[in-house]
């Protein structure tokens, strides 16, 4: 498989293929009649997956760095270049989105009534959009990307979303964009700093920061990210972004916009600003908020009388996982973190779609609406037991892998963290088996649940290959650990081997951070 | 020397190597079986749900014959498992006579490897794993042929199947795994099975809420189970049983700290899956299941994992004297107060429930005190009579069932007031109940007089060794395993007497349709009798032997199952002789193991024999007409000590209250509505501006004036 991608020159245009395939499928969508839309979008998206698949088996971890890279001016005025690459980190958050956007546009078919064009197109575009943040090695191209996810989640919201659509595109669109301005402007001043002539992560990494400029700019891009994760208590936008969001826009709000979250702490936070991401103050903070996340949104979760609602708050529990995992800097904990990263896509993302189906036969999202479901839809409650269990991270699917080694991870270098966090293994059980309860067992006591229909085929087909990969990460997560593991070591190496140049040459950096390189900052500024 | 030398000579250890024969086909057959039964399951499902839709009920039996999905899981089940058994059976014989010292270990895959952590998905076969995979395997398919007559009328049949397949592959993956992590794979997967099969009948509210209750409490001790694997890695870098048992002598400290966290985690988890106190409450509840799950999960094998948990982590407990301490007072403290509810319980699984979290008691008492042997001999002669006395009295309960539903009486089929003088009707049940009563009462020959002897005796033992620094707790420990069985005596004879012995009270008409159990249930049951007769002279202990009680050594296995385990426990059993000396040959206030065998076999026995007379001449009520006990202890015991009320009060409203101030307060409120008003007020400072923006030039004008004086002013002062 291997020789035959090389022999195609695959790794030269597989990255571009899957940025800009998006955007022609999109045209092409736009301008087929409507009634075709959801087909030829559904056909794009597949075969955007099926070629991306290709890099499962090209891409060679190797030492960690970026592959697959390329580079070629855009802005040259400003040294902006349109710069891919791929490492095992974003690899797999790549393959998520190639694999998360089928099976949501698939989700949408009997969902989506109205305006069906318009939607798909937003869709594709989400798609170009997110697999850009993923392979952009240039951090200004990254920012592009990044804000431009935020458009079409914002209309698909706004246009499909139920009946407090408005005020949730609104929260969730002011919130993320207050975040990412934040980032702006700490990307530009990590520009200026760097004496720059390039603003590839490369190049900004050699910036010269002192400790109170890093705090300064870790906490610009940190509450950015946070947001985006979200981290606790930046959370509130994403409860009513998820209820409002028509299932597939909350599919890919969970199974990957999140995940860009938690990627720039990798990608960005970690190795640009070592110095700050190892201060013992912002490790506590960021600990305690990963914890409170976990065991907070479980509680909260808990009592949740929308299922929707409920699953939106395990996400926070979920994510507070991979929080405490980056931020425990040990590679158990960060590749557990990655795997949170990837299972919760898949397992939530499958929860939303299940949820879904039952808003499609019962138009309510009210758990106390069902009950004895079990008895009626044998399929469908087979496959909502399945994907609760991996949720709530039973050994044996892939949320256990995840949840163990971020633990696992985080134990090595904070014990009390990893003890408190752990908790959130009952407290999954705790908000998870009620709703199962509630939903599939107990009397099937309301008539108008007695014609719930089971899946379909076509629901059928959007579920296996979800179930499937639960199963399969959770019982041999191994060739995802190996692809992932350089680029980990490779994240911890260069947080490490910074802090000991510091601690080499005194803690304080040798920054010229007295005079800086006065002029492009006061250009850059305006 | 003895007529069955042969046989004694076959079973000692030698030197050959063992060569296990397919060991990951006796895994695999079960969850075969799960595949295909939970295959035919969907398909029945598929028919039931159907006629829900179109507003009917759904009935597989109407047609005749009966579909095949109702038919197939008759062979498959029991099949997988007789194919397991007897691989299990091949093992265990190929195991037999070749050197065990090191186990065998078969790796498939690697399962979670970074850069510093590795654990394989392996197997591991040592004469633990091969006796507890014998005892799954073994009285596993006993039960499951028990199950083709007790579900046949059930529409969930093969649905029924598939789960408990899937539990014995679960189980099996629990007593097989060679690392801590393949283990918990096993741990969480059997309490799902345990979680789906309590509450089979979800429709039943009751029932779904009980397996939701054994789920979730399960996890409190799996979370105990987590942090000592991870406390265990941190030690040691690695999460295989081998380099951790051997390593742990010499990485550490006898009496540490660390040492003590690590056992007692393990101890919280073992006491959510065995029901010890604090977590036995699940148990009880349990019985929703159908009360062949009753039989296999919670009382044969899977409560049992936690005595497996802590035979097979037994160097570690052995290096923490107070942890041992600990597990085995958690234990006999278990098996004491489990023992007073049982006493005034009508609902006979009821009563089999808490008598399992006595028995359960006792097999932690016999592992806490390092008596591991013991305490694995005591998990199986239980497996063999509490299995005996579940599918008997799923025996009753059918029998009792049918009677009670061919006149329509809505009266509890499980109530024992309700029965009585079931013995004309069921003579074999009846007979082998009794077997199995005396082997649990602990009279002698039965299974139970052995292994529950040698548990008692071993905590007296201990009490006194030389320098046991808990020499007075264990004393206590040993006066209460003493109480404890005598009230098993008492209350599995009322139970029986309840149900077997008087007058029959389920009516006269429904009388005449209580009947024996089929063939199909009745022959696990003469072959559990069986081996809850002779069971328990696998390992006859040696100071018994040469007694009476050994039939003056003619009884062949003497202290076999010790010398088979010695592999797996040499180690601890090192460590704690290192420390705390010789065990005594005495118990505390003096006697020899023989003479406070005879004490208690005696006392056993007269339990049964008084109590019995007593009972027996009592007449009583039918429970609509009894109701519940108003006063005095008896209501405290029928309401058991209250603990649930207790657990409700002052920890589950509690979360559930938090949890919504969580939501209402610190959510909706507090952070909302920061987030909000935030929004509201730059929408309103927005207003507010835009309102000087009115266009007239005189207002522009005012304003720029106001400014320049206050600047002007700003500067004078």
């Amino acid at each position: 498989m291997t020789d035959f991608l090389l022999s195609i020159g695959y790794e030269s245009w597989i990255l571009h293929a899957l940025i800009w395939g998006p955007l022609v499928a999109m045209i092409h969508v736009l301008a087929s009649p409507e009634d075709r839309a959801k087909h030829i979008a559904f056909r794009w998206s597949l075969a955007l997956l099926a070629v991306s698949l290709g890099l499962w088996w090209a891409f060679d971890p190797g030492s960690g760095g970026f592959t697959m890279t390329s580079s070629r001016p855009w802005i040259s005025a400003w040294g902006v270049d349109y710069a891919l690459g791929v490492d095992g980190i974003s690899l797999f958050m790549i393959l998520l989105t190639t694999f998360t956007t089928p099976i949501a546009i698939l989700g949408s078919f009997e969902y989506i009534g109205k305006r069906e064009k318009a939607f798909y197109a937003l869709m594709l575009l989400l798609e170009m959009g997110v697999v850009g943040v993923f392979a952009a090695t240039d951090v200004f191209l990254f920012y592009v990307f990044f804000e431009l996810t935020l458009v079409p989640m914002y209309f698909i919201v706004g246009i499909w979303g139920g009946e407090r659509r408005v005020y949730a595109a609104v929260k969730f669109f002011l919130y993320t964009a207050l975040g990412s301005l934040l980032m702006l402007v700490a990307i530009l001043y990590l520009y200026f700093q760097a004496g720059a002539s390039s603003f590839s992560i490369a190049a900004l990494l050699d910036a010269p920061l002192t400790l109170q400029e890093q705090l300064w700019l870790f906490a610009a891009f940190a509450i950015a990210f946070a947001i985006k994760v979200p981290v606790f208590p930046l959370h509130t936008w994403l409860p009513d972004a998820h209820v409002e969001a028509p299932t597939p826009g909350s599919v890919v709000l969970a199974a990957v916009l999140l995940k860009m979250g938690t990627y720039g702490f990798l990608r960005f936070l970690l190795p640009l600003f070592p110095e700050a991401a190892q201060h013992p103050t912002v490790v506590t903070v960021m600990m305690v908020l990963g914890v409170v996340g976990i065991i907070y949104a479980a509680w909260v979760a808990a009592v949740q009388p929308d299922a929707k609602k409920l699953v939106a708050y395990t996400s926070v529990a979920h994510m507070g996982f991979v929080v405490i995992g980056i931020f425990a800097l040990t590679v158990n904990g960060i590749q557990g973190g990655l795997v949170v990263m990837i299972s919760h896509g898949i397992s939530t993302g499958a929860l939303f779609l299940l949820l879904g189906m039952m808003y499609e036969r019962r138009h309510t999202r009210l758990i106390e609406d069902f009950g004895g479901i079990g008895r009626v839809a044998p399929l469908f409650a087979t496959a909502f037991v399945i994907t609760a269990l991996a949720s709530i991270g039973l050994p044996g699917t892939s949320g256990f892998v995840g949840e163990f080694l971020a633990l696992l991870g985080t134990f090595e270098t904070h014990p009390t963290v990893a003890i408190l966090a752990s908790t959130g293994v009952i407290f999954a059980a705790y908000y998870m088996l009620p709703m199962v309860q509630r939903v599939l067992f107990n009397k099937l006591d309301k008539e108008e649940n007695r014609s719930f229909a089971d899946l379909s085929r076509r629901e059928i087909w959007i579920l296996a290959p979800l179930l499937a990969l639960m199963i399969w990460i959770g019982t041999n997560p191994s060739p995802f650990l190996e692809r992932m593991g350089p680029s980990v070591e490779r994240v911890i190496e260069r947080v490490q081997l910074s802090s000991q140049e510091a601690r080499l040459e005194g803690i304080e950096l040798p920054g010229p951070a007295a005079e800086p390189n006065p002029t492009p900052a006061r250009t850059g500024g305006q | 020397m003895t007529l069955f030398e042969p046989l004694t000579s076959m079973l000692q250890s030698g030197e050959a190597h063992f060569e296990p024969f397919l060991p990951g086909l006796i895994l695999l057959l079960p969850l075969l079986g799960f595949v295909l039964n939970g295959f035919l399951a969907l398909r029945s499902a598929a028919g039931s749900s159907r006629a829900l839709r179109e507003g009917g009920e759904w009935d597989p039996f109407k047609t005749e014959p009966r579909p095949a999905t109702h038919t197939l899981p008759s062979l498959i089940g029991p099949g997988v498992m007789l194919g397991a058994f007897v691989l299990a059976l091949i093992n265990f014989f190929g195991a037999m006579g070749a050197d065990l010292h090191d186990p065998v270990i078969r790796s498939y895959w690697s399962w979670i490897a970074t850069d510093t952590l590795q654990i394989d998905a392996a197997i591991q076969l040592d004469p633990l794993s091969l006796v507890m995979m014998l005892v799954i395997t073994g009285v596993g398919l006993l039960i499951h042929v028990f199950s083709v007559g007790y579900m046949r009328d059930d529409p969930g049949y093969p649905r029924y199947f598939a789960y408990l397949n899937l539990f014995v592959f679960f189980m099996l993956a629990l007593v097989m795994g060679a690392n801590y992590p393949v283990m918990f794979v096993g741990w969480e997967g059997v309490g799902l099975c345990s979680y789906l099969l309590i509450g089979f009948w979800f429709s039943d509210r009751e029932k779904s809420d009980a397996g939701k209750k054994a789920f979730i409490v399960n996890r409190i001790g799996d979370f105990g189970f987590l942090l000592a694997m991870f406390y265990l890695f941190t030690a040691f870098g690695t999460l295989d049983f081998q380099p951790i048992m051997e390593g742990a002598p010499d990485q550490l400290t006898y009496g540490s700290g660390l040492v003590t966290t690590i056992a007692l985690l393990f101890l919280l988890g073992a006491a959510g899956k065995s029901a010890q106190i604090p977590l036995y409450v699940w148990l009880p509840d349990a019985m929703a299941g159908p009360t062949p799950v009753s039989a296999l999960i919670h009382a044969a094998t899977m409560v049992t994992a936690g005595v497996y948990l802590v035979a097979r982590s037994s160097v570690l407990f052995a290096l923490s004297p107070v942890a041992q301490a600990t597990v085995a007072g958690v234990g006999v403290v278990t098996a004491l107060f489990a023992a007073t509810i049982a006493l005034k319980q009508y609902d006979i699984k009821k009563v089999l429930a808490y008598s399992t979290v006595s028995q359960l008691g006792y097999m932690f008492l016999g592992v806490g005190v390092g008596a591991y042997a013991a305490g694995v001999f005591h998990l199986v002669t239980h497996a063999f009579f509490k299995a005996l006395l579940f599918l008997g009295s799923g025996a009753v309960i059918h029998s009792m069932h049918h009677a009670l539903h061919h006149t329509h009486k809505d009266w509890d089929a499980q109530d024992m007031r309700n029965m009585g003088g079931l013995r004309r009707f069921m003579p074999i049940t009846w007979a082998t109940m009794w077997i199995a009563t005396l082997a649990i009462a602990g009279v002698w020959p039965f299974a139970g007089f052995f292994s529950k002897d040698e548990i008692i005796w071993a905590a007296g033992a201990w009490a006194g060794a030389e320098s046991n620094p808990y020499g007075g707790l264990y004393t206590v420990y040993w006066v209460l395993a003493l109480t404890a069985a005598l009230l098993t005596a008492f209350y599995m004879t009322r139970m029986m007497v309840m149900t077997f012995h008087g007058q029959n009270r389920t009516g006269e008409s429904e009388a005449e349709h209580l009947h024996e159990a089929p063939r199909v249930m009745t022959v696990p049951l003469m072959i559990l009798a069986v081996l809850s007769v002779f069971g328990g002279w696998i390992n006859v202990p040696e100071d018994l032997s040469a007694s009476f009680f050994g039939l003056f050594g003619a009884l062949p296995m003497s202290e076999w199952l010790h010398h088979w385990l010695e592999p797996v426990i040499h180690s601890a059993a090192e460590i704690q002789t290192e420390h705390m000396g010789e065990i005594s040959h005495h118990a505390p206030f003096g006697g020899g193991e023989v003479m406070w065998a005879a004490v208690s076999t005696v006392l056993a026995l007269a339990v049964v024999l008084v109590s019995s007379r007593a009972l027996g001449g009592r007449s009583v009520k039918v429970a609509v007409e009894d109701g519940e006990p108003t006063a005095g202890l008896g209501r405290i015991l029928y309401n058991k000590w209250y603990v649930d009320e207790l657990y409700d009060r002052i920890i589950v409203q509690p979360v559930l209250g938090l949890s919504r101030w969580c939501w209402r307060f610190v959510d909706s409120v507090l952070i909302d509505g920061t987030v909000n008003f935030v929004a509201n007020f730059t929408r309103l400072t927005g207003w507010l501006s835009s309102l000087f923006q009115t266009g007239q030039v005189n207002l522009y004008a005012f304003v720029l004036a106001l400014g320049a004086l206050l600047v002007l002013g700003a500067a004078v002062f």
